[in-house]
């Protein structure tokens, strides 16, 4: 008799089923986020509603959801609409819900222009003119348009330069300045009177000082600059509203771009998330602090988690004498892998801030005490804390990596006359890094996604400096730092305005993933290249 | 019924005296072993165990200069072991335990102030399966050298090239150098481990069945290339091969059990064998 089942057919059956489940879960997951963030970047076309009661609004749709009657036959009034409306100097909020029955007509104006400013979010409305050096240019006017494009260009590249003077020159003027002081400082607390040092570094403070006073007038020029010509907008119920055009940094009229434009703007636009700083409680702006946070966090635990976890591996397996002893630490290196991540975070406090930092600021920057300089959160103590995190994974992996190399090759290797030593350095590891590779992999996508111990031992909402910049040593790992994870939490969690905030907190989400699946494929090319160097015998 | 025979004949040719396993501190020619000329590898009583397990019972043997010995014997008897006593590579097994004593150009190998590493210089080995290390084909053969601190990309050139050379590997290799060693074939990867050890200038070289997985021509052109080292090493050669026991060594040992059952000239074993188990063994009556 024939069998519909073999025995083993349930089980591939189920374990297939299982597999399928999971790929659909994290497909559907990629799927929203990804669809959630890149949407809301789309200039949507702007729409002019019309409402029952009179009052107008120009918005775009965000959002449709059933109200009332469940069941039965839908219409329109059963539904309401969610606009961004932008404006949220005049109406308080951005978005706007309305009944769908409310509406009386909606028409898509060519000439609403949607403009994005530094402060309080988006204006919606109409060009009512320009004011260009006093003279004034209305708003019908065919070029009037192309014109505020083009002077919004220009206050930009002023901004620019604004920025530049601001981080850069007088950056550098402060940055001295404290040097300076702290050297001032340094000499009083050893007791050392030497006046000649001490009038050197007050007249370097002078110096600096002065050259201040010639960057704030070049400041106050800019500014100026950048607020001389102005526009005035009038919104839909007719309120006028003058905007200098310092405060614009881009102009765009949705309803009268083609597709092809569209994408431009778009691409134009996720660059500009991408490169630019966060605005506005990082609800607007770009993300690029942070970015360069999460990357630089993970190279420095990658930098520092290899050689430890490989050391450690490499004793455990190679040189310890296999017994109890060493069967113990194994099982409390897998259990360290399992620990919640905060009791790493509140260690990392305690050992790396509070201990190390702190005999690291006693010792090193006296003067700059009692403000500390290590001995508070920083992007070393971070990437320390993850180091200790992922350094179980790395163990592991390693110490797989090393029992499944042939003992022939290491008799081969010996038989030659090599050392031990020269034996694990020279074959055992090459042929064992595709697992310790795997290992690092493992550890970064740990890390990438690892929040929790960040937020005590050195991220921050918003990050004055970069840990990277052109001042002497470049590399300044005690500085506080910006990262995505925490960045997604602070944006969907503590921000005033979450609406708005909601398509960020997608975008970065999206980005982290980016980042998280960027990194481990570099792993895997490299592991793969390293496999084909030196894949394994066919014999 | 043959082993039983065996154990008789070996019963037989120990002399009760020589069945003790401590070393003896004076050098101690055993009746079993035949006097050859210019001798360089000496083993005197060597007994081994694997933990409890005895898998060498009391070798003695001497083994000629520039020569060929090949050892012959059925699967398990030792051959494999006796050969990593002399390049003390049993040292890293557990529990392994060595009696007896065994010297090289006269000095004790396992003296105190011997240089293992120096040791594994001199008694070069090639693995009866072949390891070659995951590096390229050219950093196998310079393995050896990089070791010992050359690092010149000139003398590495030519002793990679030599070497190849010499393990008739050259003509198939020299073309992709730098790939990786994994990807030879079986027999190439076998003869590549050839040239790694010769690479070294042994005095030794200890061959563990080099033919097992190779095709009649690259047995050939092996049978071949030790022909041509004979003039320069020392060579020991594990076998099953009885043809190529006879047409590649000067000499030949029967093992058995942990023992050496016979050992003479390679002519000898197999025209005129002393014993009665060697003639079966040679002939394919048993084993
Ligand atoms: N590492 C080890 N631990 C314990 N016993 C071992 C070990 N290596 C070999 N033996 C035992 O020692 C005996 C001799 O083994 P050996 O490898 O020397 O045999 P061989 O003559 O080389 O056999 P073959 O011709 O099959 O290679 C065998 O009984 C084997 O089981
Ligand atoms: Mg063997």
């Amino acid at each position: 008799m024939p069998r519909l089942w073999k025995p083993g057919d349930a089980y591939i059956w189920i374990s297939g089923l299982a597999l399928m489940a999971t790929l659909v879960m994290i497909g559907g997951l990629l799927f929203l986020i990804a669809t959630k963030g890149l949407g809301a970047m789309w200039p949507d076309d702007i729409g002019h509603y019309t409402l029952k009661d009179g009052s107008v609004y120009l918005g775009q749709l965000r959002g449709r959801e059933l109200v009332r009657g469940t069941s039965g036959v839908k219409s329109n009034s059963d539904f309401r609409v969610k606009l961004k409306i932008g404006n949220r100097d005049l109406y308080g909020l951005d978005f706007k819900w309305i009944d769908e029955s409310e509406i009386v007509s909606i028409d898509f104006p060519l000439d609403a222009v949607i403009l994005e400013r530094r402060e309080w979010g988006n204006y919606h409305g109409y060009l009512k003119e320009i004011r260009k050096n006093g003279q004034i240019i209305l708003g019908s006017s065919p070029d009037a348009f192309a014109m505020l494009k083009d002077l919004i260009r220009d206050a930009n590249k002023t901004y620019e330069k604004i920025l530049k003077i601001e981080k850069g020159e007088i950056g550098d003027i402060n940055y001295g300045i404290e040097k300076q002081r702290l050297k001032l400082r340094g000499l009083s607390i050893r007791g050392e009177a030497d006046p000649e040092k001490e009038s050197k570094y007050r007249l370097k403070i002078e110096q600096y000082e002065a050259s201040y006073k010639v960057s704030e007038a070049n400041l106050q020029r800019l500014y100026t600059e950048l607020n001389r010509n102005k526009v005035v907008m009038v919104s839909t119920d007719g309120r006028e509203k003058v905007l200098p055009l310092g405060k614009i940094v881009l102009a765009f009229r949705p309803n009268d771009m083609g597709v092809a434009e569209k994408v431009g703007f778009y691409v134009k636009r996720f660059w500009g998330f991408i490169s630019d700083e966060p605005r506005e409680a990082n609800t607007e702006g770009g993300i690029f602090p942070a970015i360069f946070g999460t990357v630089l966090m993970v190279l420095i635990m990658s930098i520092v988690v290899m050689p430890f976890g490989v050391i450690a591996a490499l004793y455990l397996r190679e040189y310890a004498k296999q017994g109890l002893m060493v069967r113990i630490v194994r099982i409390c290196v897998n259990n360290l892998a399992g620990v919640p991540s905060i009791v790493f975070g509140v260690f990392g406090v305690g050992f790396f801030l509070y201990g190390i930092g702190g005999i690291i600021d006693s010792v090193f920057f006296k003067e700059a005490l009692p403000n500390p300089t290590f001995g508070t959160g920083g992007i070393l103590w971070a990437s320390l804390t993850l180091a200790l995190l992922t350094v179980p994974v790395v163990i592991v992996a390693t110490e797989e990596g090393l029992a499944s190399v042939p003992r022939n090759i290491r008799e081969g290797s010996l038989a030659l006359g090599a050392t031990k030593f020269e034996t694990t350095w020279k074959v055992v590891i090459p042929s064992a890094l595709p697992a310790i590779l795997t290992g690092l992999i493992l550890a970064i996508a740990r890390a990438t996604g690892e929040v929790a111990p960040l937020m005590i031992t050195g991220v921050v909402k918003l990050a004055p400096d970069l840990p990277i910049d052109g001042h002497f040593p470049f590399l300044h790992l005690e500085r506080k730092f910006m990262h995505l994870g925490f960045h997604i939490y602070d944006l969907g969690f503590q921000s005033p305005n979450s609406e708005a905030a909601k398509p960020m907190v997608f975008m970065t989400a999206f980005l982290l993933i980016l980042i998280v699946v960027i990194l481990n494929i570099t792993a895997i090319v490299i592991r793969n290249r390293l496999r084909k160097k030196y894949a394994t015998s066919a014999v | 019924m043959a082993s039983g025979e065996a154990m008789a004949q070996q019963q037989q040719f120990n002399t009760p005296g020589t069945n003790g396993v401590s070393p003896s501190p004076e050098p101690r020619r055993s009746e079993k072993a035949i006097t050859v000329p210019d001798p360089l590898v000496e083993v005197e009583g060597v007994s081994l165990f694997y933990g409890a397990k005895q898998a060498l019972r009391d070798v003695c043997m001497n083994i000629p200069k520039k020569k060929v010995t090949a050892f012959i014997g059925p699967s398990g008897c030792g051959k494999s072991t006796l050969l990593r006593c002399f390049n003390r590579l049993n040292d890293l097994v557990d529990g392994c335990r060595v009696e007896g004593n065994i010297f090289i150009n006269g000095k004790s190998i396992f003296d105190p102030d011997v240089d293992i590493t120096d040791l594994r210089k001199r008694v070069g080995m090639v693995f009866q399966k072949s390891n070659p290390f995951p590096k390229s084909i050219y950093e196998n053969v310079a393995y050896g050298a990089r070791i010992a601190g050359v690092n010149k990309k000139l003398v590495l050139d030519e002793l990679v090239e030599k070497n190849l050379k010499r393990a008739a590997l050259w003509d198939e290799v020299s073309d992709r150098l730098n790939d990786s060693a994994m990807g030879l074939s079986g027999g190439q990867q076998q003869r590549l481990c050839i040239a790694r050890a010769v690479a070294v200038e042994p005095d030794v070289l200890l061959m563990d069945e080099p033919c097992s997985a190779l095709d009649p021509i690259a047995t050939a052109k092996i049978e071949d290339l030790i022909t041509e080292l004979k003039q320069k090493f020392t060579i020991v050669i594990v076998t099953h091969n009885m043809q190529q026991a006879s047409r590649v060594s000067d000499y030949t040992a029967f093992m058995y059990i942990g023992d050496i059952v016979e050992f003479d000239t390679t002519e000898k074993i197999f025209l005129n064998p002393g014993k009665k188990h060697t003639e079966d063994y040679v002939s394919g009556k048993f084993g």
